[in-house]
């Protein structure tokens, strides 16, 4: 079971909302999928996107994956922790393996994302 | 995931399922990517001793008196002359000297020769002989699918293959083994074969069995060797292990539009034997100058070059990377790539994904090969 206090994307990211922030990262079996993480590459700190958008890279040894903004907003931060230890990505990713902290600017955008019970469906129960 | 429908099987496969591995769709087989986790997986080969299922490959026996003319005539390197047990690595080319497979060939006696070649290519390769076989004198036996194939590999490789019950009486002639040489002795269920041979850089075994006794050498090693730390290895450790040590794979540093001679492995051509197919196109692509070559690079930059990645030269495309990853032992991003041969050392651009990410040319090999003497040899960095 994944965590319930958070939303999910197809793409297996996850976002935790506080405020007008999400901290966001991918899930625990995105990382697992993709073996083990040897790069991760983050956006600039202050560069704004839309829902959707590829914002970064995750590289295991043997694979690429892009990382998908769930919602629009501006990067406020990103993990320095992770790009300097790209393994805390398949060691807690869902914590201290978090990516980067978006401001939203269309919180609505949050809606349309599953819920913990749905992302579990996705991944089969 | 991935679609495993109707794949070969080897003896080892309920084996690996079984033990957490992920299967992956691989030459026609159903085989373990990984187990643990490539890193780990990797670090237990380089350290203590891993056992790879490579049951895929292909075994080929040619037997009869013109075998070892016919072979000889067939790839780049001399097969000829060699002592009993004797294995080599060599190309076997078309006729415009391009990569049809690199393999090895055994003689396992007089008249009586193994040629073990790359799972993808085994058909190609099968029927390639099949079409050039001499009408008497030469009979093949393609025994691919009864036979299964078990790498042992490590510094503690020796150590755990001497503990084989089966062995047990042949510990002096596991002692005597030369890199690249074999033995054959009896199993449960037939011939086995053992040679000191493999594709990691490091000292190991690979173990020809009949399919019926695979499974219960696999488990005895397995158990035997928890002591040294033995782990069961995946598909993705076995390429980071050979791309450190930069060993050629088919596919990548090689294929049909490739020569020996631009894959670097010019010492398996011998340009000087009387004939072999593809020695006029290779010949005169030596006299001429060989137009590309294999050069081993470090990514400085951030990023990670993959197969296919261009490299640019002074802002101009030269060539491609034929191989990259990050590499476990050395912790960094690494690649191998195929470029024009004027280009000169030092400074490169690889395209990863549209990006520019500056390289710079490295010494072959990046890590060097621990398979001459001691097993657990220091290891000189390149």
């Amino acid at each position: 079971m994944v965590p319930a206090d958070r939303k999910y994307t197809q793409e297996h990211e996850w976002i935790l909302v506080d405020g007008g922030t999400g901290t966001v990262g991918v899930t625990e079996f995105a990382a697992h999928e993709l073996g083990d993480i040897v790069f991760v590459e983050l956006p600039a700190v202050g560069s704004t996107f839309t829902q959707g958008d590829a914002v970064g890279t995750i590289e295991s040894v043997k694979a690429v994956a892009d990382l998908y903004l769930p919602v629009s907003g501006e990067i406020v931060a990103v993990n320095d922790a992770v790009t300097g230890s790209p393994e805390l990505l398949n060691s807690d990713s869902f914590g201290g393996g978090w990516l980067v902290k978006v401001k939203l600017s269309a919180p609505a955008e949050l809606d349309a994302l599953l819920d913990a019970a749905a992302y579990n469906e996705l991944l089969g129960g | 995931m991935d679609d495993l429908t109707g794949l070969k099987t080897t003896p080892l496969t309920a084996w690996h399922r079984a033990h957490g591995a992920k299967m992956v769709p691989y030459a026609g087989y159903e085989m373990p990517v990984q187990y643990e986790g490539v890193l780990a997986e990797h670090a237990a080969v380089r350290e203590h001793v891993g056992l790879f299922d490579i049951t895929h490959m292909g075994e080929i026996f040619v037997d009869g008196p013109l075998a070892e003319a016919w072979l000889d005539g067939l790839v780049t390197n001399r097969v000829t002359g060699g002592a009993l047990g004797k294995v080599v690595y060599t190309a076997m080319c078309k006729d415009d000297g391009g990569v049809l497979d690199d393999m090895l060939i055994y003689r396992l006696g007089a008249e009586r020769w193994l040629v073990v070649c790359n799972a993808a290519n085994h058909d190609k390769i099968a029927a390639w002989m099949k079409k050039h076989v001499p009408a008497a004198g030469v009979a093949m036996d393609d025994r691919s699918d009864a036979t299964a194939l078990i790498a042992v590999q490590g510094p503690d490789s020796r150590e755990l293959l001497g503990r084989l019950a089966r062995l047990a009486n042949l510990h002096a002639d596991i002692a005597a083994l030369d890199f690249y040489t074999a033995f054959t002795c009896p199993g449960a269920s037939g011939e086995w074969i053992v040679s000191r041979t493999g594709y990691t850089g490091e000292h190991g075994y690979e173990l020809y069995l009949p399919n019926a006794d695979a499974l219960a050498v696999w488990e005895e090693l397995a158990t035997r060797g928890a002591d040294l730390g033995v782990a069961p290895i995946g598909l993705a450790a076995r390429d980071t292990l050979r791309f450190e040590v930069c060993y050629c794979l088919y596919g990548h540093e090689l294929g049909e539009s490739i020569t020996p001679l631009e894959a670097g492995i010019g010492w398996a051509v011998k340009l000087k034997k009387d004939a072999f197919t593809g020695v006029a196109a290779l010949r005169a692509q030596q006299a001429a100058g060989v137009p590309r070559k294999l050069i081993a690079l470090e990514v400085t930059g951030r990023g990670i070059a993959r197969q296919d990645a261009r490299v640019l030269y002074q802002g101009r495309d030269v060539g491609y990377v034929t191989s990259g990853t990050f590499s476990p032992t050395l912790k960094k991003p690494l690649a191998l790539a195929l470029v024009e041969t004027g280009v000169p050392a030092g400074e490169l651009m690889i395209d990863i994904r549209g990006k520019g990410v500056e390289a710079r040319t490295t010494a072959f090999p990046f890590l060097s090969a621990r398979v001459k003497g001691d097993p657990l040899a220091a290891r000189t960095p390149a």
